[in-house]
């Protein structure tokens, strides 16, 4: 035996787990050749952001630029108005959509256990499973400036009617508030999750002490809850650049381009409709960069004073 | 711990204070808010879909139909391409479901046994596509390349696995699974192929069922992939013909438009005002008749991956 698959004890051991599990191998193949295929050649894909891509030439053969496409980017007049809106709309949605949940998981804790409290958790995860094209339609729906049920609404107090969908200045209120409505009850979940985990010995104690609710909340649960905020936090933050393409696009029309043309949707404009392959992916790669920096960043930061990190 | 039962009984049956009754109501109040907020869209549309369009365009409808009648859907069912679109949908559900779970699942318990050599390199190469991505257009050169674009390949491959329902399936098979029982069927000669399909996927049905859900639902709902990679029609989901129908800018018509493509436009809009409550019904009413039984599957499936974090 040791004659045959050579000298140390180290290396037959590991001989013999590989010759065990080679079918752990073949189980790993198609995930790794599916990641390999559409995750990792793309990656391999982004050099085109840095040369001039000729379909006829491929993007081995196509000749390098540099830095042209992303000094074209950033000298467009369009380039600030991008940035300025993709951050407007994630800083909004950071702003209102992150906490909102904390505060729903909160409030419902406070509730009494049984079939009401199983029932509201139960109704607000349901709008989560409604398809982006289906809750663009209610949107554009309810809010239809001569028809919409909104404006039959607001009309009873004598406002309006107003033509919310076609006014630049209502695109990201009405993209946060649709957004909270769908995603209230699915993203307090995990926050369900951690205020169950908290010690109910801390409450009686707590409570002996003559702590009321209020202070409980703030003082137990709470601080409870913060590492998994911490968390969240900072993949939000990470992520604050990339505003999700389907949504915005869907939302889209003539005439609230001013604020709702965001990076990925100009993206999706000049690479897919327009065909400068090139220049599209040098704004999507300008864009995926800066997310990087700030993932590292604020995990840095978070891991400085909270001691709470992602990695 | 003796004085404990006696002390803390008679503690915390007094009555509340007056603040703590306040937060109480409040919460109260603040979830049926909650509550109303998020049925009432939900109910609007399906009463719409059954009443008179020209009343609910009139704004007449306020919660429950008015005029009821089944035009609406009547108008649906001889409208051909929503079904084209359902068949296609109900295929890719289905197919692409099928796909995702048997890349998924054997790679995430390869990935979960402590005995598999390198799996923290492999683990690494799938946890970095999810901060890190090559970007929308070198994507779609490589499905280019691949020759898979206007195929039905290009709505199966994509996405055939996702990283966080992996990490989802490998946390339960290490954390919920025993040890104990791979060993013991592997000291008595059981090959890993067998123990994976006779005894690890069948204790793990719970996971299983909610990582299909999250997939199956992912399938349906998606129009994206279909948006970028798909030209023709007749390959169309169901999403993206409700995108046509209900969505399409009509904007750019009303400008332009010459007499007859106006007259056409008005059909186009009178079909749409008919159809579009009953459309949406019809479209979410898979997932909506399902949700009730499987929603504390998906409530537990971000649970599981909570662990991870």
């Amino acid at each position: 035996m040791h004659a045959c698959f050579g000298g140390s004890a180290a290396a037959n051991s590991r001989w013999r787990s590989l010759a065990k599990n080679w079918e752990l191998y073949l189980f790993v193949l198609p995930a790794v050749a599916y990641i390999i295929l559409y995750c990792y050649l793309p990656m391999y894909g982004v050099q085109i952001a840095f040369k001039d891509y000729r379909v006829g030439k491929g993007i081995e053969g196509s000749a390098w630029v540099g830095l042209k496409h992303f000094q074209k980017f950033l000298s467009t007049p369009s380039c600030l108005q991008l940035i300025r809106n993709t951050l407007n709309l994630s800083l909004y949605w950071l702003a209102v959509g992150f906490p909102m949940p904390i505060l729903f998981a909160l409030v419902v804790n406070e509730l009494a256990d049984g079939r009401f409290k199983k029932f509201i958790q139960t109704i607000s995860y349901a709008p989560h499973f409604i398809s982006t094209v289906v809750m663009v339609s209610m949107i554009t729906m309810f809010l239809d400036a001569s028809n919409g049920i909104v404006n039959k609404l607001i009309g009873y107090l004598g406002i309006g009617p107003y033509p919310f969908m076609t006014v630049a200045a209502w695109f990201p209120t009405i993209y946060v508030v649709s957004g909270v409505w769908q995603n209230l009850g699915w993203s307090a979940i995990i926050y369900f999750a951690a205020l169950s985990g908290i010690d109910p010995e801390l409450h009686e104690a707590a409570m002996i002490d003559g702590a009321g609710r209020l202070k409980r909340i703030w003082h137990i649960n709470l601080p409870g809850i913060l590492p998994t905020v911490t968390i969240l936090l900072i993949l939000s933050v990470g992520n604050i650049m990339s505003v999700g393409f389907e949504k915005v696009y869907l939302m889209q029309n003539a005439l609230n381009t001013e604020t709702s043309e965001i990076i990925s949707t100009f993206v999706y404009k000049m690479g897919l409709q327009y065909n400068q392959y090139s220049y599209s992916s040098a704004i999507g790669l300008f864009n995926s960069a800066i997310n990087f920096v700030l993932l590292v960043t604020v995990n840095f930061v978070t891991r400085r004073i909270g001691g709470t990190s992602l990695f | 711990m003796k004085t404990r039962p006696a002390f803390s009984g008679a503690k915390r049956r007094q009555p509340q204070g007056i603040d703590d009754k306040i937060i109480g109501s409040l919460a109260y109040i603040l979830s049926i808010l909650v509550l109303v907020l998020t049925l009432y869209p939900l109910l609007y549309v399906v009463s719409a879909s059954f009443s008179d369009p020209a009343s609910v365009t009139r704004g007449d409808l306020v919660l429950l139909p008015i005029l009821p009648t089944l035009d609406g859907y009547a108008t649906i069912l001889e409208y051909k391409p929503i079904w084209i679109g359902y068949r296609n949908t109900i295929f890719y559900t289905f197919a692409g479901t099928l796909i995702n779970l048997a890349c998924t699942l054997p790679c995430a318990y390869a990935l979960s046994r402590k005995d598999m050599k390198g799996r923290s390199a492999l683990m690494f190469l799938f946890t970095f596509t999810m901060f890190f991505n090559g970007g929308m257009i070198p994507t779609y050169l490589m499905m280019k390349r691949l020759a898979i674009l206007n195929t039905v390949w290009a709505m199966l491959i994509p996405g055939a696995v996702s990283v966080y329902n992996l990490i989802i399936a490998r946390t339960y098979f290490a954390s919920s699974i025993p040890h104990e029982i791979s060993e013991a069927a592997m000291i008595d000669g059981c090959s890993n192929t067998r123990l994976f399909a006779t005894i690890i996927l069948p204790l793990s049905m719970p996971m299983v069922a909610v990582i299909m859900l999250y997939y199956a639902v992912t399938h349906w709902n998606s129009y994206f992939n279909a948006l970028i990679y798909l030209a023709n029609d007749q390959l169309y989901p169901l999403q993206l013909y409700l995108r046509n129908i209900l969505l399409e800018d009509m904007m750019l018509d009303l400008i332009s438009g010459d007499s007859e493509a106006m007259e056409a436009m008005i059909r186009r809009l009178q079909l749409k005002e008919s159809m579009q409550y009953g459309i949406v019904v019809i479209s979410s009413l898979p997932v909506l008749v399902l949700y009730p039984f499987i929603q504390k599957y998906f409530a537990k499936g971000v649970m599981i991956g909570a662990i991870k974090g």
